[in-house]
């Protein structure tokens, strides 16, 4: 089956992981269970699920595409949408949370206008949050493109994003 | 090719003498007084910047041709976050906290090569400000009982001999050459341990109950999905000492008759995966997992599972729906995971802590174990102490020392001078206690009476500065997110709490909102499919219980009494102690805040967003939040 794409612009890029996607799905062919696993590697590749991946994957594995896609909504870690190129995640843990957690939210949100799951319409920030990040130690804890970053307040925050390119 | 293969050969154990005599090589080797330096490289401490000093150190050890008389030590976590990126040189065990890559050429020089000690870099006791200089006489440590979390900061995660060095497998050996599995769940059993992931339940009968089991394919699980938020030693003792889970799990697969095992580990820890990945490979380099054990004739293998970031996955039977590859909606208890767990077949499923007591047990034997401990809990257990208090980290201690003992003596109190409020205990389950309860001796059961539990083990501190009500909101909305949605109960009752609360904290709450809370908190208790769902009303109930006077204030008063709920709070500038330094006007998003320089700021109150900006930068305490 040729991929169908969501986005014009990421066509390109789709396109020379074709093959990528085909020997991906193929490599978990008798593996139906490992599901997440494999919807984890299609995430890694993509940065999100592609419908048509997942289309893809419930033909080649046998496996309803209403499973696959309860499978892709139920799971915090999955999007369904394209992120951006710098993803933003604060930890709300419990911990983060009594020492500020939630400011560093509002600062994204006022000065991005993006909510928890938005990504700007350049496609330049994703904001995540996470229920715990296990640093709980050094909240509020936010991590940027996989740099955790310590101790943040908004105005510490604002200078790490800023330094995004 | 061929090479590797002899290596390979070599490296594999063939019987316990093998294994006593590749330790007792390794100890001959090394040498016990030889420097080395053991840099803490746990996830908390890379956030702090500890792989730079790391690097620095390895540029600074090879430039000064230091190799054969230094050894550099990654380790995992050492415990005290707080204090991070941290250096222990050993043997004398000198401990310096907050190091940066700059300091690194002075510690070689000074400290490495002339043997003192540099002060800058030493902790400060806060209580006495006396200087310490060695790590087991810090407070942090000195209050602790790290029989479980101590090797943390002695080994190297991803070199199994490091484990082999301090004992390692022998748990094993013994088990699978002197003890029958029979006896192995017997000495489990006497020893009295209970899981330590949030239940609480005897871990020994779990056993007991899945080796009864009938079916010929059984399964072992580690579940290491700490989504409690708060909680992260499972996380750091993966991490950290990956091989005393393994060793635990595979003693766990010899006693019930199993040859297959997971790790269901959280998406959020990538080098605890990464450790436990490496570790697997390694014990089955050394024959220690896979094939003909030991060259017992006993076979076991690891594989490990990503998790999908869903809290409800921590719970046993949701986890194994999980692991077949279906979203994580736990079953109904009336059949027991330990008979009808994964692919229906019976299993057994213990927390990381769990697993890596089970060596410890073995080796020393259930007497010695069960000496530490209360009543009904036996042994040590790790918390994380963190939230508003000034020694965060994780400790080890034993059952039943007192909640004061905790935050007073090992977590030095609460900071900046502020009155300590409440800990909360056991997560999302769990409950806030309050002051009075201070010197209730910490265990299963004592913590339950308080209707709170212990859950996986977090201990958020929280001083007057947090709102009672917004965390019991907290937790709901946190659950109300979580809630898999498969019984009505909880689905529809954590919305119906969420709304409730939320009124509350926004001024538009009623007195009988109080009641509503209460019943639907029962029929969550009572109705509710797994222990998401049964024990989702805790914080709810105990924040009631103890602090219902904050509830009322926000009621009645409309009024936060900590200055925490948006609605309820207004900021304004005290014109006395404002200095007119204008670092608020700049700061204020939104434009509210006006005045000259020089003279007294004031907020416009209709553009204020309650962002709290003004409060953060004012020097001189003039923004006033009530």
């Amino acid at each position: 089956m040729e991929l169908v794409l969501d986005f014009p612009k990421v066509k390109a890029v789709v396109d020379s992981y074709t093959e990528k996607v085909d020997s991906l799905i193929d490599s978990y062919a008798d593996k139906k269970e490992e599901l997440i696993s494999l919807l984890q590697d299609v995430q890694v590749e993509f940065n999100y699920l592609p419908r048509d991946v997942l289309v893809k994957v419930s033909q080649k594995l046998d496996i309803p595409l209403s499973q696959v896609f309860s499978v892709a909504t139920f799971f915090r870690a999955f999007s369904l949408k394209p992120r951006g190129r710098h993803l933003v995640t604060v930890c709300l843990g419990t911990a983060c949370h009594v020492r500020g957690g939630h400011r560093l939210v509002d600062k994204v949100e006022r000065d991005y206008g993006i909510k928890p799951g938005e990504t700007t319409e350049d496609m330049k920030f994703t904001l995540e949050t996470v229920n715990c990040l296990g640093c709980c130690a050094l909240g509020p804890v936010v991590v940027v493109d996989g740099k955790y970053e310590s101790q943040m307040n908004p105005d510490k925050l604002d200078r790490v994003i800023r330094g995004c390119k | 090719m061929v090479e590797q293969v002899r290596k390979l050969l070599e490296k594999r154990l063939a019987g316990a003498a093998e294994l006593e005599n590749l330790r007792q090589s390794i100890l001959q080797r090394r040498d016990p007084n030889k420097l080395c330096i053991s840099v803490c490289a746990g996830t908390g401490c890379r956030a702090s910047g500890a792989e730079a000093v790391v690097d620095a150190f390895i540029d600074e050890i090879e430039r000064r041709e230091l190799q054969i008389n230094v050894e550099l030590k990654e380790t995992g976590c050492h415990g005290f976050c707080e204090r991070g990126p941290v250096v222990v040189i050993r043997p004398k065990r000198i401990f310096y906290q907050r190091v940066k890559p700059e300091d690194i050429p002075e510690i070689i020089s000074e400290s490495i090569l002339n043997g003192n000690i540099i002060e800058r870099l030493l902790y400060v006791d806060p209580v006495t400000n006396e200087k310490i200089i060695h790590e087991p006489d810090v407070p942090f440590y000195k209050r602790q009982t790290r029989t479980i979390f101590g090797a943390n900061g002695e080994i190297d995660p991803t070199d199994i001999e490091d484990y082999i060095a301090v004992g390692g497998y022998s748990a094993l050996s013994k088990a699978l050459f002197r003890m029958s599995p029979e006896e192995t769940v017997g000495e489990v059993k006497r020893s009295g341990l209970r899981g330590r992931g949030g239940g609480g339940f005897p871990t020994g009968r779990k056993w007991q109950s899945c080796r009864d089991a009938k079916g010929g394919t059984k399964y072992v699980i580690c579940n290491a999905d700490e989504g409690d938020p708060g909680a992260y030693q499972d996380r750091s003792l993966l991490e950290g000492n990956p091989h005393s889970v393994l060793e635990g799990m595979i003693i766990g697969a010899y006693a019930i008759g199993s040859r297959e095992g997971y790790i269901y580990v959280r998406n959020e820890y990538p080098l605890a995966v990464k450790h436990a990945r490496i570790a697997i490979e390694q014990a089955m380099d050394y024959g220690l997992l896979g094939e003909n054990i030991l060259g017992s004739g006993f076979h076991f293998t690891i594989s490990i599972n990503k998790g999908g970031g869903a809290f409800v996955c921590g719970e046993s039977s949701a986890l194994m729906v999980s692991l077949e590859g279906k979203i994580g909606e736990p079953r109904a208890k009336y059949t027991h995971m330990s008979e009808n767990g994964l692919w229906d077949r019976p299993t057994l499923l213990n927390n990381v802590k769990t697993w890596a007591n089970v060596p410890l047990i073995i080796n020393k034997g259930a007497e010695w174990y069960s000496r530490v401990g209360t009543a009904g809990s036996k042994g040590t257990m790790i918390f994380s102490l963190v939230g508003k208090i000034n020694n965060t980290g994780l400790v080890e201690v034993p059952m039943g020392i007192t909640l004061r003992e905790m935050i007073y003596d090992i977590g030095g109190g609460i900071p900046n001078g502020k009155k300590f409020k409440a800990v909360q205990t056991g997560g999302p389950s769990g409950g806030c206690i309050p002051e009075q309860y201070l010197d209730t001796p910490v265990d299963f059961d004592e913590l339950s009476k308080l209707g709170s539990m212990m859950g996986s083990g977090g201990m958020i501190v929280m001083d007057e500065d947090t709102c009672m009500v917004d965390i019991a909101k907290y937790f709901i909305d946190f659950l109300k997110g979580e809630s898999c949605g498969k019984c009505v109960p909880c689905r529809e009752g954590l919305n119906r709490m969420s709304e409730v609360l939320n009124n509350i904290t926004q001024g538009k709450g009623k007195q009988e909102d109080l009641d509503i809370l209460e019943d639907l908190a029962g029929v969550l208790k009572d109705g509710a499919l797994c222990a998401l769902g049964q024990t989702a009303a805790n914080p709810v109930l105990t924040t009631l219980r103890y602090f219902r006077d904050e509830y009322i204030a926000h009621i009645d008063e409309k009024r936060c009494p900590a200055g925490v709920c948006r609605e309820l709070i207004q900021y304004s500038i005290d014109p006395e102690k404002c200095e007119g330094c204008l670092r608020c006007l700049r700061a204020c998003p939104t434009g509210a805040i006006s005045g000259e320089k020089r003279q007294p700021h004031t907020i416009n109150q209709s553009m204020c967003i309650k962002c709290g900006a003004c409060y953060d930068v004012c020097k001189f305490g003039a923004v006033i939040k009530r």
